[in-house]
């Protein structure tokens, strides 16, 4: 069976989604990952999405939930580099995935993900 | 009795030929006190177009009769719907294009009744034959004529929907959009797509949405708005709303439309402002230099 790779980058986990997304894959995605974050204690998630094409409400519904569930376990996730076809797509689903951090790239998202943890850090290590 | 007619109308086409000479010196003379407009079309030109026309009238009738849509009288449509294509370009008024058609019946009606003075039935069914084909000729002139100004209209609408919708860059990763006009559904889908594919292009993480030149908000087009700004958000760039005036401000307020999840500024330049600052860019005056010499 397919398998999409989570690639492990520091304190950082890499999705990069490049085959055509179907509901399995999406389901074993969702579970290799929210057993990856804890075995590695990753503080973010980097999901890039530019091969995707085609998107329906249960992907995007995927990606929320994926977001809402790294956030449970203290993982900040970013979606980079959507396309403007999927955009529009999921706006006029009515998914405007809320909660979920966008990059334009995935330079792009790993800065953001790098400025959330240190805000975060530096928020923490000032009270603790 | 259809063959009767047939027949009868083949007369139509000789006769015509016969007295091609008359009719048409006749005929423009009704012309120039119709419908002729000597200052958007020269008498050489409408005379030539006069003499086809009467070849071709004469060589359909003689083939198919009185019927239009028979092959006879292909030449003589496509003649038609060049006049028509063309005066309609030139400025004439639909009355003025048909009449080209219609200011022939007299003459025609003249050389008819000179013909079969002593035959009243011949000279009753040939007029009845070349009003009812003369009738068909000129609103088929007018069908066209209006047909080539629709086509007119769209392709000005098609152009006028592609000049409104420009976006610019106005610094290294901030782009600008700035809506000229009344947004509907088609014109909204043709800016999201613009300003996301050039998002993409550009690399940028800024989008400024300018709606000075906006004449009404309202929930369809507030919708819309919010729309873009979500698909800005998914693909990971900002927008920034500006240009909205009191009393647009006033509307969405009084709409109920929730605009709290978007930036808003007043006027363009707040705007670029902001995203210079969100982008970590600063603007200085240079400083003067100091004269080295005295």
């Amino acid at each position: 069976m397919e398998k999409i790779p989570i690639l492990r980058m520091g304190e950082f986990l890499l999705v990069t989604i490049q085959v055509d997304m179907h509901d399995r894959l999406a389901l074993a995605l969702q579970d290799d990952l929210t057993t990856r974050i804890s075995e590695t204690g990753a503080r973010g998630v980097l999901i890039d999405i530019s091969s995707l094409e085609i998107v329906d409400s249960f992907i995007g519904r995927m990606l929320g939930n994926i977001a809402a569930m790294s956030r449970v376990l203290d993982a900040q996730t970013v979606v980079v580099g959507m396309r403007p076809a999927v955009a529009i797509t999921l706006v006029e689903l009515g998914m405007s995935l809320t909660g979920v951090k966008t990059a334009l790239n995935v330079d792009a998202g790993m800065e953001l993900l790098r400025s959330a943890v240190d805000g975060e850090r530096e928020f923490y290590g000032s009270r603790f | 009795m259809a063959t009767m007619i047939n027949q009868k109308t083949s007369v139509l086409g000789p006769l015509i030929a016969q007295n091609k000479d008359q009719i048409l010196r006749e005929w423009i003379v009704e012309m120039n006190d119709s419908a002729r407009r000597g200052d958007l079309m020269k008498e050489g030109e409408l005379r030539s177009q006069c003499t086809r026309f009467l070849d071709l009238l004469a060589q359909g009738t003689a083939g198919g009769g009185t019927n239009l849509q028979s092959g006879a009288y292909d030449p003589m449509r496509e003649m038609l719907a060049e006049i028509s294509t063309s005066r309609a370009q030139q400025g004439f008024s639909a009355k003025e294009t048909a009449t080209f058609v219609f200011s022939i019946k007299r003459t025609l009606f003249t050389v008819i009744r000179d013909e079969f003075e002593k035959d009243p039935k011949t000279m009753a069914l040939e007029i009845w034959n070349a009003t009812e084909l003369l009738d068909a000729l000129g609103l088929y002139t007018t069908e066209v004529y209006l047909k080539s100004r629709e086509e007119r209209i769209r392709r000005q609408q098609e152009e006028m929907l592609e000049l409104s919708t420009p976006v610019v860059k106005l610094w290294d990763g901030i782009l600008a959009l700035p809506l000229i006009g009344t947004l509907d559904s088609a014109r909204t889908q043709i800016v999201m797509e613009s300003l996301l594919e050039s998002i993409v292009q550009t690399n940028s993480k800024v989008a400024i949405i300018d709606i000075t030149g906006v004449p009404t908000v309202d929930t369809v087009v507030a919708q819309h708005l919010l729309k873009t700004v979500t698909a800005a958000r998914l693909m990971g760039a900002d927008c920034i709303i500006s240009g909205v005036r009191p009393q647009i401000a006033q509307t969405i307020v009084h709409l109920g439309i929730n605009l709290l999840d978007v930036t808003t500024k007043a006027t363009l330049s707040d705007a670029f402002g902001l995203a210079l600052q969100r982008s970590g860019f600063a603007l200085a005056k240079p400083q003067k230099k100091e004269k080295q010499d005295q």
